[in-house]
């Protein structure tokens, strides 16, 4: 478990950093964090000629609130966020799930940026990005685009990332006050992957759901909003409804089988966490009672 | 359990200022925490080069063609290898001993020659100035295999149809025993109930902190070879590496100084050792191996892996009046060199049912080689086994008859005061305590009222249960374990104890440390036998040139068999210290003790010379001592118990957990032991063993689990996908003893460090059906995952 030979660049700045990604291209990989990278390189999963590391890069770090949007730099820490007052007041849910990315000493090192560029399909952040709406903040050296998460999860550790850009920020509009959230992720330990998570804002008017986002992750090759939050919205939410969206997720999703879970398992957490999620925003534990098979 | 209870009745307690019973900190502690520990995996020496291995990728295949030109070219290479050169300087070796009657398997090289018999056999050797250039290099190595067919079924693995792996071998079946004891088929036609079930126990394996590591230097002038490796059996390796190198045992140095765990992981003798020590005798230079997470994954010894079928008569009284179980266990490919792989399901067939009276008893075992990975002894051999047999089927039979857990335990478990006696497979136990481990069980865990908070919340739809488990454990073994088969493994230790020129002592033990505290109960023992402070106590253990001859550390024997040489030998150079003091101060030998590093009046406690001045006078001026008085300040003294074959200890352990039913999950929210191993050394040593322990075998019970699929292929050979139980899924652990020290030894001290891991699965399997009775479901296999719960429940 030795990483092969790779040449090593320390970009001075991010237009270093592109300029390196542009001249090298596919043989270089971007090492930031390098929690996801490293162990890749040490058990040859990966085998880049070039690492590009951008961790001294002290722009791409922090958390800006401005004009109700959140801006976080894509080198900012798991750590960072769990300890951010701006991300607890604006952006709870990105907090809940920051808890259950990893370990300690995985948060210590571990970048939103990295993480998100990753791609993990059993990965909390990526779900959070879809649920928030989010936009990726992509440079490359002749010019910014910006993506919204929805199209830049691809498939298994595939984003819309090309290989001469660099994910710099990521950019989420504040929801509004009163907004819910709601996070869970069935785990075989605390910080393993997840057999089926669900990273969750709803906006509420009165006792019924004005929005719900409903967003899936360790469920597909990428994270995944239900369509089925469709039977929920605008209309008084009892166990008939609930059983109803449950059943029109059933049909929408498509699971993978693995070691972990079978393809049922997660169809049966996915249908779960939907009763579990409603009753919690709604503040009715009843409702994560029933309708569950 | 007070200090005084624990340690009462023992002679070298009545000495004053004794550490025995007290927690006395690790005397290692610093340095390892200080990250001054001397693991193998840290050494470097002169021209020493790093061997890594190309293993096979398949389960089953003839190696058709071998190509290591493009390796050797590679930079930094200093040699490629492949099996049959390799064969020049080691001789294959066969794992049977002869006590195992009917114990086959075949001749297994250090490198596979023509055929590999599991995915992760080493093929061919890369040795390179460094790992990772000897990984590249391996990448440039060209194996050519022709894939036979993989046997990966154990149950099927006796068909006719099935390949046999060994053709000379004529089946795949390496051992079978039968035992039958009293009258077992009357008492299963006679008795009220017979309740019958089939357990399943995944394939696991150790996960050590420092993974397998040696590096073998053979130095050409002295012709001599120094092996230094992780190890828990230094003489053993010396033996074994001897012999199949065709060398002298004195012509083999074992030295082993820091072991980052064990758990009987590193008391085997692994081919890729092997094949290490030969590289280094081909080279003549030091050669470095360090298994790395996904070769020990592959080759680390796995365990357990046993498909058990069991059935208990019980009247509707409580009264059991016998079991039967039926084992199969698959192996790997080999027989486990030198303590084979048939330990295991031997030791199932002796232990089930043996903390009960019934005499009737019928047992087969049945082991089957296969082609994965090979298994053998990992802590509590067989226990686990034996003990979720019997326990989970003592639950299904209280449950028959409508009977509290509890009671059907209080009518069958031996009395304490039944002691000698012997089990129906012929074990002699000398003295257990069963009934008083369950009542203190019992009052730890408040019984009654944790019966009436799971009656409230299971009408609130909280399913939590309580699974109870007794056991027994084989610790403290003498020749019967090894030595009688025919194998060089010492069940003898030895201790010499030395006292130097300043007055401080030096110790050697035969017994080694890989983390659970040899070093620290040895020096308690030595300072409380001699009459020292524990800071004037230095041990010196693993080195086959410097200790005594010994076993080492394994089958939770240590503490029992190398602490009683310990004791022995301190009080025997106390003995010689007093007979020059009685020189020196003109007074009897029997009138003088030795306190506080100085010899002292035992009556008034006076000092009467400090041990550095008498250590001053025997070393600097002897010619001041009478004529005719020859000190000896060196004691060497050995030790085996040879009355019982083992030293068994007893213990019981309950679970109180709840099971989410919408999910499968399992969540631990109180575990407590109770464990006798006769007299407690060190407290605080002893809990963290159990504890240890229990963590093991929750381990097992509900995350670890090697996954094969049906080619042979191991899919998780990761930390990500193996599963190892961590601290947030742990309970709190209470541990509560009960002594009855061993009359064998002096000291009295039975092992405990087995006792946690025997125990824990069966009390969360029972917790977990006690939890699910409403439900009328059973389930009787680990480990016991969201989808086995979920399955069972209908639900996935």
């Amino acid at each position: 478990m030795k990483a092969p030979a790779f040449s090593y660049m320390r970009a001075e700045s991010v237009e270093h950093a592109l300029e390196l990604l542009s001249r090298h291209g596919d043989a270089a990989k971007i090492l930031s964090g390098g929690q996801s990278l490293l162990p890749a390189l040490n058990l040859r999963l990966a085998a880049p000629a070039i690492l590009i590391d951008i961790g001294r890069l002290d722009e791409l770090r922090g958390i800006d609130l401005r004009d109700n949007v959140v801006t976080i730099g894509a080198l900012t820490r798991h750590v960072d966020l769990l300890a951010s007052e701006e991300i607890l007041s604006s952006l709870p849910l990105l907090r809940q799930a920051a808890a259950h990315v990893a370990h300690p000493a995985i948060r210590n090192r571990g970048t939103i940026g990295g993480n998100l560029a990753h791609a993990d399909p059993a990965s909390e952040f990526p779900a959070c990005m879809l649920a928030l709406d989010a936009r990726m903040v992509i440079r490359r050296e002749d010019g910014e685009r910006r993506v919204d998460a929805r199209d830049f999860f691809r498939g298994i550790y595939e984003t819309a990332l090309e290989p001469c850009e660099l994910l710099v920020a990521i950019e989420i509009p504040r929801p509004q006050s009163g907004s819910r959230t709601y996070f869970h992720e069935f785990v075989r330990r605390s910080g393993d992957y997840a057999m089926t998570g669900l990273a969750a804002l709803a906006h509420l008017d009165g006792a019924q759901f004005a929005d719900l986002r409903l967003s899936y992750f360790a469920i597909g090759d990428r994270p995944y909003l239900a369509r089925a939050t469709s039977h929920l919205v605008g209309v008084a939410i009892t166990g008939e409804r609930i059983a109803e969206a449950q059943a029109a997720l059933d049909a929408e999703l498509d699971p993978p089988d693995d070691q972990q879970a079978s393809a049922a398992m997660r169809r049966h957490f996915a249908r779960l966490l939907l009763s579990r999620c409603v009753a919690n925003v709604l503040e009715r534990p009843e409702l994560a009672m029933e309708a569950v098979t | 359990m007070s200090r005084s209870d624990q340690t009462e009745g023992l002679t070298a307690l009545d000495r004053p200022n004794s550490y025995i019973g007290q927690s006395v900190p690790r005397p290692n502690l610093d340095r390892l925490l200080q990250g001054r520990g001397q693991y193998v995996s840290d050494l470097v020496l002169p021209r020493m080069v790093h061997v890594a291995f190309v293993r096979s990728p398949r389960a089953h295949a003839r190696i058709a063609a071998i190509d290591t030109e493009a390796a050797k070219a590679m930079p930094g290479v200093v040699a490629v290898v492949t099996g049959r050169e390799l064969a020049a300087v080691v001789t294959p070796w066969v794992g049977v001993l002869a006590h195992l009657k009917g114990l086959k398997s075949a001749p297994q090289h250090a490198m596979a020659i023509d055929r590999v018999c599991w995915q992760g056999e080493a093929v061919v050797a890369v040795l390179a100035s460094s790992r990772a250039l000897a990984e590249d290099a391996v990448e440039a190595v060209e194996v050519s295999y022709e894939e036979l067919p993989a046997v990966t079924d154990m149950r099927s693995a006796l068909d006719p149809a099935t390949p046999v792996i060994h053709p000379d071998l004529g089946d795949n079946l390496a051992f079978e025993r039968n035992h039958d004891a009293g009258a077992v088929d009357a008492a299963f036609a006679e008795a009220d109930e017979v309740v019958e079930a089939e357990f399943v126990f995944g394939r696991h394996t150790g996960v050590t902190l420092e993974p397998r590591a040696v590096v073998a230097d053979w130095n050409v002038g002295e012709r001599r070879l120094t092996i230094y490796q992780g190890t828990q059996a230094p003489h053993m390796v010396q033996n074994i590496a001897a012999k199949h190198l065709d060398l002298a045992e004195q012509q083999v140095r074992v030295v082993c100084k820091d072991v980052g765990g064990s758990f009987g992981i590193k008391v085997h003798i692994y081919a890729d050792e092997m094949a290490t020590y030969g590289l280094a005798k081909l080279l003549r230079r030091p050669v470095k191996f360090v298994a790395d997470r996904v070769e020990s994954f592959n080759t680390d010894i796995h365990a357990r892996d046993h498909i058990c079928k069991g059935r208990i008569a019980v009247n509707r009284n409580g009264s059991i009046k016998a079991f039967e179980i039926d084992d199969l266990t698959g192996i790997g490919p080999y027989s486990m060199y030198p303590r084979t792989s048939a330990i295991e399901a031997n030791q199932v067939v002796n232990l089930v049912g043996g903390q009960y009276t019934t005499p009737n008893y019928r047992a087969r075992a049945r082991v089957v080689f296969q082609n994965k990975n090979v298994t053998c002894q990992y802590r509590a051999v067989g226990h686990p086994i034996a003990c979720s047999v019997t326990e989970g089927l003592v639950d299904l039979a209280a449950r028959r008859i409508g009977m509290d857990p509890v009671q059907i335990r209080r009518l069958n478990l031996i009395g304490d005061d039944a002691y000698p006696c012997a089990s129906p497979t012929g074990l002699r136990f000398e003295a257990l305590s069963h009934h008083a481990s369950l009542q203190k069980l019992l009052q730890m865990m408040d019984y009654e009222a944790l019966r009436a908070e799971q009656a409230r919340l299971r009408r609130r739809g909280i399913h939590r249960g309580i699974g109870l488990a007794s056991f027994i454990e084989v610790t403290n073994p003498g020749a019967a374990f090894y030595g009688v088969g025919g194998a060089r493994i010492s069940s003898q230790d030895g201790v010499t104890v030395r006292l130097d020129a300043a007055g401080s002592v030096t110790c050697y033990t035969s017994i080694t440390e890989q983390g659970q505290g040899s070093e620290a109960i040895t020096a308690q023992i030595v300072a409380s036998g001699l009459g020292v402070s524990i800071d004037r106590v230095r041990v010196v253990l693993g080195d086959t040139d410097a200790t005594p001859y010994g076993g080492g550390t394994w089958a939770s024997r240590a503490a029992g068999i190398g602490g009683e040489a310990a004791l022995q030998s301190a009080k025997t150079l106390r003995g010689n210290i007093l007979q020059v003091a009685a020189a020196i101060l003109q007074a009897r030998p029997a009138d003088l003790d030795i306190s506080d590093n100085a010899v002292v009046d035992p009556s008034s406690g006076e000092r009467k010379i400090e041990l550095s001045e008498l250590a001053r006078i025997v070393f600097f001026r002897p010619d001041t001592l009478p004529p005719g008085l020859q000190p000896e300040m060196v004691a060497t003294r050995h030790f085996v118990p040879r009355q019982y074959g083992f030293a068994f200890t007893n213990g019981i352990q309950a679970s109180w957990l709840e099971v989410d039913t919408a999910t499968g999950f399992i969540s631990l929210l109180d575990h407590w032991v109770v464990e006798d191993c006769g007299t407690v050394i060190n407290p605080q040593l002893v809990d963290e063993q159990v504890r240890g322990g229990v963590v093991q075998g929750l381990g097992a019970a509900l995350f670890e689990h090697c996954i094969y699929d049906e080619r042979g292929q191991l899919t998780n050979a990761n930390m990500a996908d193996y599963l190892v139980p961590m601290a947030a899924e742990m309970p709190d652990i209470a541990v509560g003893h009960v002594v009855t020290p061993t009359k064998e030894s002096e000291l009295g001290a039975k092992g405990a460090g087995e006792a946690g891991t025997a125990g824990a699965a069966a009390a969360v399997a029972n917790a977990v059906n006690d939890a699910l009775s409403p439900f009328g479901v059973t389930i009787t296999e680990i480990p016991l995952t969201p989808r086995v719960i979920l399955s069972a429940l209908g639900r996935a």
